[in-house]
């Protein structure tokens, strides 16, 4: 069982945010998922995923880069060809 | 080769489009002139590309997707983006966030999701191609909802190098028609090595339908035809089956143990890939923006709360609270294990047959807003999302009605062997017409 | 406290930068540093939705070159995790790294211990990963904050080297990161001059306390700067008999001092789990083709046969790959005959006047060094002459005047050893002792001590000019003259 506080607690790990009018919705159907995913207990066999490719490698080649317009085209806010972005200070 | 131009002016009833190109230019080529119409989480250069999300809104890739890049070789115009579930996170396309579309076959009715919008503009024959993905069934469920072709490619086979992601591992572009020919000729575009996707393969696809099916082993997997399955989709089925056998194929049963736990093993895969595939929308380098004023996480949570949908905000939660400390190893450890187990089910399984078939989806096309509740809705995927698991290729192909809505024959094949997939669609699809 | 009881305990974690040509993902250049902010990027580095990573052989070549010459293990089969969590510098919200798979594990590094003689500091392991981009902070409290984010240096790839706890002193933990730069030099895989080229974590802690981690020190002194600020803390702290924390701690490089990370960024919980648009590497069987050249313990055994380095000389001269390589091409013209003295112009009096400078090597070129060593060598000038026409050099080259040759600024400033003039060194013997009565008077009365203070009034009315051999014999002879 997941409670409510979990939930919280995830969609901050998530940074999704979450809403107090949206968190026992959210909780309930959380915990009926889950509980589905419990079948997944019986599951029996050994981990290691068979892979097809190996060493899958390019050679040390510089191609073009964007131009600084391009790159910075979709960027909300920029200053002086930096990218704007929230404080972490 | 000097480029035209055509018009291309739909009168999209459906919602299948979330922006038109009215003028798309094309050269010559294989699909000289023809249009295709690109699923909207396909980067293409200069065209918004948003996922059906709010927060990418406005995003215009400075990049095209390898496949977009070879269709446009082979001549054909561009016609559009087409409406999805946000991210491909969803069954009916109804959980996108500019409106859902609906089913040209019943209007009271979803299209099938995640790539509704492909299927739409093809069945309403707006468009004669269009470009889907599918990660759990999103190309073959509403290919069979909506009455039109659609193949899963193998994975691998199709580069996946400019496909916004949603679940890297069992995702692959694919194509849809009107036809098994139309889709054919599509993969032969497609298929193919692209040195920018790590997981692709060297394996062209070079082929032209064989009608031919005599000899063929068919695998008809007891699960397919159970619980949950609506007993008349299963009956269309079962018939169209029947018209395989007269083609001069056997059928041999079989059981795949393993879908007992294939859809958790799913979920629980595709949300934790999904959690981190989409941690990268912060409105920083593109989307609506942060606030900058804010410290980080609280910018970060405004946008992201306030532009994804809750369904997807649902699957990140899910992905992330699946890989968090402590639950690893219960959840996604053993979807890992689960999911060789359904690998293995199929390799043994076809050791003996050459293709399984049975129905694409356990129903036909839902009402809209029929399904609410979350676990409901993904109980549909249980037919489809094992060919995912497996990396094999699957195939819908149109088999009759039911209740007069479409009924999709699934087809699924050994790795790389999608051109038998394709013959055998090919096959039930040239008998009946 | 007991000496045991304060015991100190160092492990590292090193972060360099590879030297390729392009990023660990994909083709921008890693030659962004003179370059303006978001010129080096493309979808992949910028982690624009749909782009894939497209893995770099050379860094792998590169990083199994390390683990090989660390004496690390290969693993059968590594692989790439995805490391998740939200920063603005990091472009995909995730950083493409090494966890439970890394490319390499165990080994060894040795360096000279505290108490001298070698020491061997084991290595947990060796992984390859992508350096996120660069944040300025900007704004103030009034007018708000914020960040500006620059991707160049996104993606370029780093090797993580991690140590175990075997350092027992932060001077033990300078000595590692230096045997390990030159070593990682010696490879030609990592260019330590380049600015951020090299980061270093750091667990600290007393014997049976609580370890600190302290993260972001960015220089070579700033690691022993950190970890001597620390114990410092630590003892202090468990001299109050009060309890060490176990934390994180940011080092202020401008301050020397760390500072405890706010309780909410060490809550981490990076979501670790494989990266899904990567294969793994099955690379084990590479090493055998692996040539390494020689390396730095090799080279400083070498030095001591073929030159007649001391342990000490040789020691400073190989730990550094540009000043191992300086010293052979100045004694390359005469090894037998330049190497004495040239191994200490270089160890001891050309660092110390660089280091003196806070210049680099760079500038200096061994023909004019080789040049003054044999201006030493045929006893043309005195030691101390050596020492100002080194002195003119380096300024010159710092000052990016015109250059002189050693024999010109000898000729210039009338340096030539006197010998044979000996009416200029007799004068200034018996002005000597003329000035410094006091000096005569101990001498006569036993203080031998005496005439090292004539010896020194000689040579500095001589301007350094005399050969101390003929000085002495002169002043002895003086000496006894007057009856002493």
């Amino acid at each position: 069982m997941v409670t409510e506080q979990d939930v919280q607690h995830i969609a901050e790990l998530a940074d999704v945010g979450i809403g107090k009018e949206e968190l026992e919705d959210f909780t309930h159907q959380f915990n009926a998922i889950l509980e589905y995913f419990d079948i997944l207990d019986r599951v029996e066999g050994q981990g290691a995923a068979a892979r097809d490719l190996y060493n899958v490698l390019r050679e040390d080649e510089v191609e073009p880069s964007l131009p600084q317009e391009e790159v910075l085209r979709n960027a909300p806010a920029q200053e002086d060809g930096f990218i704007k972005a929230p404080r972490v200070m | 080769m000097p480029a035209q131009t055509i018009i291309f002016e739909p009168d999209d009833k459906y919602n299948a489009f979330l922006k038109v190109c009215n003028k798309p230019s094309h050269t010559n080529g294989k699909l000289a002139g023809i249009t295709v119409a690109v699923k909207d989480n396909i980067s293409t250069s200069g065209i918004e590309t948003t996922c059906a999300s709010k927060i990418l809104k406005g995003y215009v890739p400075p990049y095209d997707a390898h496949v977009v890049g070879l269709v446009k070789q082979a001549g054909a115009a561009i016609a559009g983006k087409t409406n999805m579930d946000e991210f491909g996170m969803g069954t009916t396309t109804e959980n996108s966030a500019f409106g859902p579309t609906l089913n040209p076959r019943d209007t009271g009715r979803v299209p099938g999701g995640s790539s509704g919008g492909s299927a739409a503009a093809v069945a309403a024959g707006m468009v004669r191609m269009a470009l889907g993905t599918d990660t759990g069934g999103s190309i073959r469920c509403p290919a069979a909802f909506c009455g039109i072709v659609g193949l899963k490619p193998t994975y691998g086979r199709v580069s996946r190098y400019g496909l916004i992601a949603y679940a890297n591992s069992l995702e692959q572009i694919g194509p849809m028609g009107k036809t098994v020919s139309d889709v054919s000729t599509l993969m032969g575009v497609i298929a193919g090595y692209d040195r920018h996707d790590s997981t692709s393969q060297n394996k062209p696809y070079d082929h032209i339908p064989r009608a031919d099916i005599k000899g063929l082993k068919i695998g008809i997997p007891a699960e397919y035809f159970g619980k949950g399955v609506d007993p008349q989709v299963a009956a269309v089925v079962k018939k169209a089956i029947g018209r395989l056998e007269e083609l001069g194929a056997s059928t041999v049963p079989c059981s795949i143990p393993s879908m007992e736990y294939a859809l958790a093993a799913y979920y629980v895969t595709c949300t934790c890939e999904a959690s981190s595939n989409l941690a990268r929308f912060d409105g920083v380098r593109y989307g609506p923006a942060a606030d900058t004023k804010k410290s980080w996480h609280d910018a970060y949570q405004e946008v992201r709360s306030a532009a994804f949908g809750t369904e997807v905000r649902r699957r990140i939660m899910l992905g992330t609270f699946a890989l968090s400390s402590g639950y690893y190893g219960k959840y996604y450890s053993k979807a890992q294990v689960a999911r060789e187990n359904v690998r293995k089910d199929f390799q043994r399984i076809f050791q003996e047959v050459d293709v399984i078939a049975g129905p694409t989806m356990p129903t036909i096309a839902f009402r809209l807003k029929e399904k609410s509740d979350p676990l409901s809705m993904y109980l549909a995927d249980i037919l489809t999302v094992p060919a995912n698991l497996a990396g094999i290729p699957a195939i819908s192909v149109p088999c009759g009605k039911s209740e007069g809505m479409p009924v999709g024959l699934q087809i699924m094949g050994r790795h790389f062997e999608d051109e038998r997939v394709v013959d055998v669609a090919y096959a039930y699809e040239q008998a009946v017409n | 406290m007991a000496e045991e009881e304060t015991q100190v305990i160092v492990g590292l974690e090193v972060h360099c930068q590879l030297d390729t040509k392009s990023k660990l993902f994909c083709g921008c250049s890693t030659d962004y540093r003179s370059d303006g902010p978001n010129t080096h990027v493309c979808p992949i580095c910028l982690g624009l939705p749909g782009a894939m990573p497209a893995l770099n052989k050379r860094a792998i070549e590169y990083a199994m070159k390390v683990a090989k010459a660390l004496n690390c293990e290969i693993v059968n089969e590594s692989e790439f995790s995805r490391k998740n969590y939200f920063y603005p510098d990091l472009d995909k919200a995730y950083q493409i790294t090494q966890y439970d798979k890394p490319l390499a594990e165990g080994g060894y590094l040795e360096i000279e211990s505290d108490a001298g003689g070698e020491k061997k500091i084991r290595l947990t392991r060796i992984h390859v990963e992508e350096d996120p981009g660069r944040l300025v902070h900007m704004g103030n409290v009034e007018r708000g904050k914020y960040s500006l984010v620059d991707y160049n240096r996104a993606g370029v790839p780093l090797i993580e080297i991690v140590s175990e706890p075997d350092m027992r002193s932060p001077k033990e933990a300078r000595k590692f990161l230096n045997k390990l730069r030159a070593t990682l030099e010696y490879l030609s895989v990592f260019d330590s001059e380049k600015e951020g080229s090299l980061r270093v974590d750091a667990n600290i802690s007393i014997k049976g306390h609580e370890r600190v981690e302290v993260k972001n020190i960015t220089s070579y002194k700033g690691v022993e700067k950190a970890l001597t600020f620390e114990v410092t803390r630590q003892k202090n702290l468990i001299r109050r008999g009060q309890r060490i924390e176990r934390e994180t701690r940011h080092f202020l490089e401008g301050r020397g001092v760390t500072q405890s990370a706010r309780s909410k960024e060490q809550e981490h919980d990076y979501r670790y789990f494989p990266e899904p648009d990567l294969r793994p590497l099955r690379v084990k069987s590479w090493v055998d083709g692996i040539v390494l050249p020689e390396l730095p313990d090799a080279r400083r055994e070498r030095f001591m046969a073929q030159y007649g380095c001391s342990l000490n000389h040789a020691r400073t001269l190989t730990g550094d790959l540009k000043l191992a390589n300086f010293f052979e091409k100045v004694v390359s013209s005469d090894p037998k005959g330049l190497s004495p003295l040239a191994s200490t112009w270089i160890a001891d009096t050309l660092i110390g006047e660089l280091n003196y400078r806070d210049m680099g090597l760079d500038p200096v070129d061994p023909e004019s060094i080789a040049a003054l060593v044999r201006l030493l060598k045929a006893g043309t000038i005195t030691d101390k002459s050596g020492v100002e026409v080194l002195r003119v050099m380096l300024d010159q080259r710092l000052k990016k005047e015109k250059t002189e040759t050693p024999d010109a600024i000898v000729t210039r400033l009338g340096l030539t050893k006197t010998t044979g003039d000996t009416g200029a060194i007799a004068a200034a013997i018996e002005e000597a002792i003329n000035d410094n009565p006091k000096a005569l008077e101990d001498y006569r009365n036993g203080e031998g001590k005496a005439i090292n203070f004539l010896v020194g009034q000689v040579m500095k009315k001589t301007r350094g000019k005399a050969d101390p051999a003929e000085l002495n014999r002169m002043l002895n002879e003086a000496l006894k003259k007057r009856g002493a």
